[in-house]
């Protein structure tokens, strides 16, 4: 009886605010974007092993992982991938600069994120661009 | 002597390996991997690049080529190590269980040293291949 309504009085406790609380801001959101594209990029290395393992193999397991990375889905990931590459690899300079104590006023933490996004995005088109030109 | 108002050993102070006993190992060497990975990606993306789309043949002259072969070696052993310090990070974050976090951990280690073991001797069989 008492723990019963011990619990109850927990439930109503207020909680601490949550990701659903917070105002969305650049810092923030490319913060979560830096872990979030690591993620992305870790589980990638799987396809990444899986390409030079099937380039090993010989010509018949080369021509099905290049089917697959030629189809839509493989295209899809490679570009997603692209921009998860340049987005953390800009969010790891962004991390140099705060490293050697610089960047840290609100103007410059904003810029710098917002630079993140846009360069991330400008790269990946740049990478896809030449590409498929070049081919 | 002097008074000590800590009650950490002077050896201790002195080796500067805190509770883990590794220091800032892991932190610097995240540095340092994340300085190589900035200079080799752009090799690995034009690498990548350039055997995209191409027969089997030409896939394997690029990939074998020493320069290639070289910089996509250092590459692959530059990103497994800088993600399973990451990684690590993330799951000391997330996993507060003792045990989950332990198995988190060296799973963690064994997936960086597959994708890095798979990789290389593919590259190397690739290089190596037509000379044996």
């Amino acid at each position: 009886m008492a723990s019963a309504e011990s619990a109850r009085a927990e439930a109503k406790r207020p909680l601490s605010p949550h990701l659903q609380i917070y105002r969305w801001t650049w810092t923030m959101a490319m913060s979560i974007f830096h872990r979030a594209t690591a993620i992305v990029l870790y589980v990638g290395t799987v396809f990444l092993a899986f390409w030079f393992v099937s380039l090993a193999s010989g010509p018949e397991s080369y021509a099905s992982a290049a089917w697959f990375f030629g189809s839509p889905i493989g295209y899809l990931l490679l570009f997603a991938y692209t921009w998860a590459l340049m987005h953390h690899m800009l969010g790891g300079v962004r991390h140099f600069v705060w490293d050697f104590g610089q960047g840290f006023e609100p103007s410059q933490r904003f810029l710098l994120a917002k630079l993140t996004l846009v360069g991330s995005i400008s790269l990946t088109l740049v990478i896809w661009l030449v590409a498929l030109i070049a081919r | 002597m002097a008074t000590r108002n800590s009650i950490r050993t002077p050896l201790a102070r002195a080796k500067g390996l805190g509770a883990s006993g590794g220091g800032t190992d892991h932190f610097w060497h995240h540095r340092i991997t994340a300085v190589s990975n900035l200079l080799l990606v752009l090799p690995f993306v034009v690498i990548v690049a350039l055997v995209a789309g191409q027969p089997y043949a030409e896939a394997v002259a690029i990939v074998s080529h020493p320069l290639a072969a070289i910089l996509l070696a250092l590459f692959v052993i530059s990103v497994t190590v800088h993600m399973r310090l990451g990684m690590q990070i993330v799951i000391e974050d997330y996993v507060h269980g003792k045990g989950a976090k332990i198995a988190a951990v060296i799973a963690n280690t064994f997936f960086a040293i597959v994708i890095g073991a798979a990789s290389l001797f593919a590259i190397a069989k690739v290089s190596f291949g037509p000379l044996l």
